[in-house]
Parts: C-alpha cells; structure tokens; sequence
C-alpha cells in the first residue's frame, strides 16, 4: 500500500512540480511583493513589511478610476450579454430553414482575431482626416451632431466600450445557451401546450428554470471575464488607457509592472490581490444565489 | 363523452427529401368510442397508434378526416380548446416544480378571468392527488419520487382540469413488472370512479387485454380490428391479429382443406364444411390442444415444460410456422410422454383458418370458431 502510494506521488509528480513552479510560488510571491513596503527592484531591497501598497492603490486616483471603470462595464456588459444571448438562442432555437447558417454567423465573433475585431470597431466608430466613422455617419442622417467615440467624452467611449465587449463575449453565450435550449426534453413543451400554457408562461415557467443552471454558468464565468478585461481596452484605445481615462484594474496591475509609470511590483501585487477579493466575493454571491433559486 | 373519428388520416412527408413519398402513419380510421370506457390502442411500434392519440389531443392535425368529442367538432382546436388531458409516456413532469405545482400548472394556465384562486386551485390539486392517492408526497420533487408515484402524479395533472378525455401514451412503458400490474389495476380504478372517456396506447397485449373495454388493433397505420379483448383473443379478423394477441402466441400450421376437411400435413384434423379447396394457414391457441392417444395431429415431442400453474408441451411439426410449437395443457395429461411422438386432437372453437395469401380469417360455414355460444 505504501508503495502503491509512493508510485502515484511520483506519476502526479511532474504536473505537481510545473504547478509549484508557475502556479504556487508566483502566487505567494504575489502577496509577499505586496507586503514588503519600498521595494526596489534593481537593488532588491525593501524597508519594512505592512500594508502601506494597500493604502497606497486604494487612494490612487488612476486605481479608483480603473475599479469605477471596471464596475461599469461589470455590470452593464454582463446582463446585456447574458439577456441578449438568451434571446438569439431563442430565436435561433425557434427557425428551422437557415438555423445552421444563423447559428454559424452569430459564432464567427468567437473565432475572429481581437484585433480585427478591433479595425472593425475603428470604421465604425473612429474619426479620422478621412471619414467620421459609419456610427457618425448614421447620426447625422439622423440629423445629430458627430460624437468622437474614441476620444471624445467618457460616456461615448464607455459606450463603445461596452458595445465591443458584449459582442466579443456574446457568441460563447450563444453557442452554451442554445445547446441548453436544444437539450430541454420537447415533450414538456407539448404537456405544457396540452395543459393550455401561454407562450409567455412557458418560458418563464419551464423553458427559463429548465436552463437556468447554464444562465448562472454563464452569469459566474461572465463576471469572472469582465473583470478581468484589459486586452479589448487597449484594442480600441491603444495602451495609454490611464491618459484615455479608460484603463481597468488589470490595465492598472500591468501598468504598475511595464508601463511608462512602471517598476512597481508592489504596487501592481496589492492591486491584483484586491481584484482577487473582489472576484471572489462576488462569485461567492453568485454561487449562493444559484444554490438558493436552483433544483438540488 | 364519446369521440367520434371519422376517415381520419395522418401523413407526414418522407424523412429523406429525395423520397416524393410520403408516410401514411394513420390511414383512413372510422370509429366511435362510446362514452365513459376505457379503449386499447393496440399495435407494433410504428404502427400509428401514438400519431392517433396525437391527433385526438390535437398535438398534431389530420390530414383529412375529422374528429368529434359527442357532438362538437374538435379537428382544427388546438389542444388546449379541446378538453383533453393527456399523460406522457416519460410522464414529462416539470423537474423543477413540487407534485403539488405540477398538477396545479394545468389550473395556473387559465384565463385569468376563469381561473380559481389560489386556495381553490390547491384545494382541487389536493383533489385530484386524493383520486390517485399521492396525498402524502406532494411537496417532493419528481426526482424524489419513484417511477409508479410520477406516474400518478401525471395522472393527476391531466385530471386536474376535469378533462372530457383522458389519454395516457404508453403509461405503463417504464415501470417495472409489479409496479405495472398494480398501475394498470389503479388506471382502471380512476377511470371507473371518473367514468371518464380513456383512451391509452400500448404494444403489449397483455396490457392491453387486462384492463382495456374496447381494442382497437392497429397496424402500419390501419384498424385491424375493434372489439372486446375476449373477442379479439378468440376471433381474430386475420393472421396478424391473431398472432400479435396472446402469450405464449398461437401456434401458425400451413394447412390444406380437401372436400370439407381440414388437413395439417397427412392428418385430418377437423371438418371445414363450407371452405373451398385450397392450401389454408391454421392458427391453433396453446389451450387448443387435448392430448389424445388417439388424437388426429401426430406431432414431435421436443420436451415437457412446467412453469408453476402450467405445464406446456413443446413439440415439432412439418407444417409449423416455427420451429416449435407450444401447446398447454392439463399437468394430468402431460404425465407420462416421453421421447418420439405426441398426439392431439383440436378444439374447433381455438383453432382458426385464414387465407395462404391475404392472411384473412375464413369463417367455416356452421359459424365454427366464432366464440359466441360457448
């Protein structure tokens, strides 16, 4: 048995080393840089340990502007996604002549490269010596002013932002959701129809309870994603987000380590562990949301 | 309530496009079902006799033909206009909702103008769970029950609105052996203390047979036939009703009639007045076999096989249809055969002729085989 035992530790050996090395220790590592007040990174000296980092990220006007901007786009993008998604699946659910081809144009976003993503965005919504963008175009069609959504004032481009992440993070939805709607056994649809079900209640009643385990999936993993936007930012607004008043923790984590305000390892690992916290609060939420409202 | 289908007909196009054809799952049905019974669709799967319940709930819409519930056209209502209740045969009860929200959803559904309140909607929930006695499990969850509670559970949704119709699609598929000998006793139960008009789908005959007023035997989408199970054990219209009814099944010979008498091979085995000359199939129920020393059928003796109450002696024969055949018989009559030969003698009233090619019944000329009068 002990032998048994000494054989098993040694096959799990190598992913339990290659996790040590690039899971564990970076993680400890983490809450050490953020400990040590001071830190110098070309001599590798610190003066003392507390929580000074902390104190300092949390009066950091960028940081603060960063959580804000995070929030923001937290608790717009993910209800949107999720609502909107739910209603593609439907509808995508409910055709039958073109469903593949339907079902393969709302993927396409997931398999499209970021940044071409992000030329798309720039036709739609840049200015430039050449053209307003199309979206301007469009509102002054309409008979309304031009709005610069790239430089112009905050509202636009949180709107932009928010725009690009939802459909960035839209096509997975889709794909999860109408799966969960295809695996719904029909013959609850034709008991419900026999027992005289409107359409309305049979989607709140049947349809939205039946999947209503992958819509927290998709609520929990959404939540998760958003907070950890940072590379869809700087496909739109370049990787200056502080100056663009656009940046979001991670971009401000990354920034403490490379950018031009940079070699702040300290700084950057308060900022990542209070990201953590916040994460893991709110899947804690979640997770006792879904456990309370769901079928055991 | 009694229904009324009158030439009714379902087609649906070929699965596979290339085929112009189309599937003729039920085809060309006239019948009545008189008021307050209990009726057995009967039939191989595949045969139609779900595509008819779904018609008749009006999950599905005739091709032609129409449908009355007494006097009131029903064939273009939707199911819910109709009155129906119907029972899965996965029971598909709500997993999410307590047995008591789920025979409530059915009263939740009306509009909002006819619908009860919500203490009365309980009050008739509690009802309908009293009629199927499943009181004391109404606030679990399907997945808490077991397979013969969801069942009653279902029940007691359909029943809920006081339908006119019940239909139940196989209500006795998933259940285990005991389970469905009580269930079908239970079925029987509600639809007495109801008198509701109940229709229910099933390919086992035993089933159907035990609880059933009325079968209707169906196949590839026709009636066979519709009468009392006894009838339709006793004089099948055809071949195939009469092989599909019945455990162990009848015994099926190629027979010849020759100048009024009937022969299995070189034995005259009875007279056949009235059937004209030909080779003819002689279907033989398991009971219809006296062994007899004398007997006119010399048959193979394979062995003797006692199965608690019965005893039934397997034997061989040229003209089966088999390879063996079964008769049963008295454990007194059976003592003592051994090895070699078996000798029977036929009951007229069990034994049946049909046609070599059509595979219809031909009716002997003194009514013989007709099962009235016996």
């Amino acid at each position: 048995m002990k032998k048994q035992n000494l054989k098993a530790w040694l096959y799990l050996l190598p992913a339990l080393a290659f996790l040590a090395v690039f899971m564990i220790y970076p993680l400890v590592d983490v809450v050490v840089y953020s400990l040590e007040e001071g830190y110098n990174s070309a001599s590798q000296t610190f003066r003392g340990v507390g929580l000074y980092n902390f104190s300092y990220v949390l009066r950091d006007p960028y940081f603060l502007a960063a959580v804000r901007n995070t929030f923001i786009l937290v608790v717009i993008t993910v209800p949107v996604s999720t609502g909107l998604a739910l209603l593609i699946s439907l509808g995508l659910n409910s055709i039958k002549a073109l469903k593949n081809l339907f079902q393969t144009v709302y993927f396409l976003p997931y398999v499209t490269n970021t940044l071409a993503v992000g030329l798309v965005f720039m036709i739609l919504f840049k200015k430039t010596a050449y053209s307003e963008g199309l979206v301007n175009l469009l509102i002054n069609w309409f008979g309304g002013p031009s709005v610069d959504f790239i430089d112009g004032p905050y509202w636009a481009k949180m709107l932009v932002m928010c725009i690009y992440t939802v459909w960035v993070v839209m096509p997975f939805k889709i794909l999860i959701l109408t799966s969960a709607l295809a695996s719904v056994n029909p013959e609850y649809y034709k008991a419900a129809r026999v027992d005289g079900a409107s359409r309305g209640r049979i989607f709140w009643r049947i349809t939205l309870p039946m999947i209503s385990p992958m819509i927290f999936y998709l609520v929990i993993t959404g939540f998760i994603g958003a907070f950890k936007a940072y590379a869809d930012e700087v496909a739109l607004f370049g990787t200056d987000l502080n100056a663009a008043g656009m940046n979001t923790i991670v971009g401000y984590v990354y920034d403490m380590l490379y950018g031009n305000s940079g070699g702040y390892p300290s700084y950057a690992s308060a900022a990542a562990l209070i990201l953590f916290a916040i994460v893991f609060t709110i899947t804690c939420v979640n997770l006792l949301i879904s456990r309370r409202t769901q079928i055991s | 309530m009694k229904i009324v289908l009158e030439h009714l007909t379902k087609r649906f196009p070929n699965r596979n496009r290339k085929i112009k054809s189309e599937v003729v799952a039920v085809d060309d049905f006239t019948f009545e079902i008189p008021d307050g019974t209990l009726i057995g669709l009967l039939g191989p799967s595949g045969c139609g006799k779900s595509t008819t319940l779904n018609l008749i709930s009006g999950l599905e819409t005739p091709t032609e033909g129409r449908i009355f519930f007494g006097n009131r056209e029903v064939t273009n209502l939707p199911p819910e206009k109709r009155g129906v209740g119907l029972v899965f045969q996965n029971y598909a009860l709500y997993p999410h909702m307590t047995a008591l929200e789920n025979i409530m959803f059915p009263l939740g559904n009306l509009k909002r103008d006819e619908r009860p309140s919500k203490e009365e909607m309980r009050e008739r929930a509690r009802e309908a769970a009293r009629l199927v006695q499943i009181e004391p499990y109404l606030e679990r969850r399907p997945s808490e029950m077991s397979g013969g509670q969801q069942q009653r559970v279902a029940i007691a949704r359909a029943l809920v609105k006081k339908p006119e119709v019940l239909l139940l699609d196989e209500p006795l598929s998933n259940l285990d052996a005991r389970l469905r000998l009580q269930t079908r006793e239970e079925i029987r139960r509600i639809q007495r203390e109801t008198g509701i008009t109940t229709i229910f789908v099933t390919h086992d005959q035993e089933e159907a047979m035990s609880i059933s007023d009325l079968i209707v035997v169906m196949k590839d989408g026709a009636v066979h036939q519709i009468a009392k199970p006894q009838d339709v054990y006793d004089d099948p219209v055809n071949l195939f009703v009469a092989k599909f009814l019945g455990t162990p099944p009848i015994d099926v010979f190629d027979g010849e009639v020759k100048g009024g008498t009937l022969f299995i091979g070189e034995d005259a085995v009875l007279p056949a007045r009235g059937v004209e000359d030909g080779p003819v199939k002689v279907g033989v129920r398991p009971e219809g076999f006296i062994p007899d020393p004398d007997g006119a059928l010399r048959c193979g003796l394979d062995r003797v096989e006692v199965m608690g109450r019965d005893t039934s002696i397997v034997f061989r024969h040229e003209g089966l249809n088999a390879d063996t055949g079964r008769a049963i018989v008295d454990a007194e009559a059976a003592r003592g055969l051994e090895g070699g030969e078996v000798r029977f003698s036929l009951k007229p009233l069990k034994t049946c002729l049909f046609d070599k090619t059509t595979e219809a019944r031909i009716r002997l000329a003194d009514g013989g085989g007709k099962a009235a009068g016996r």
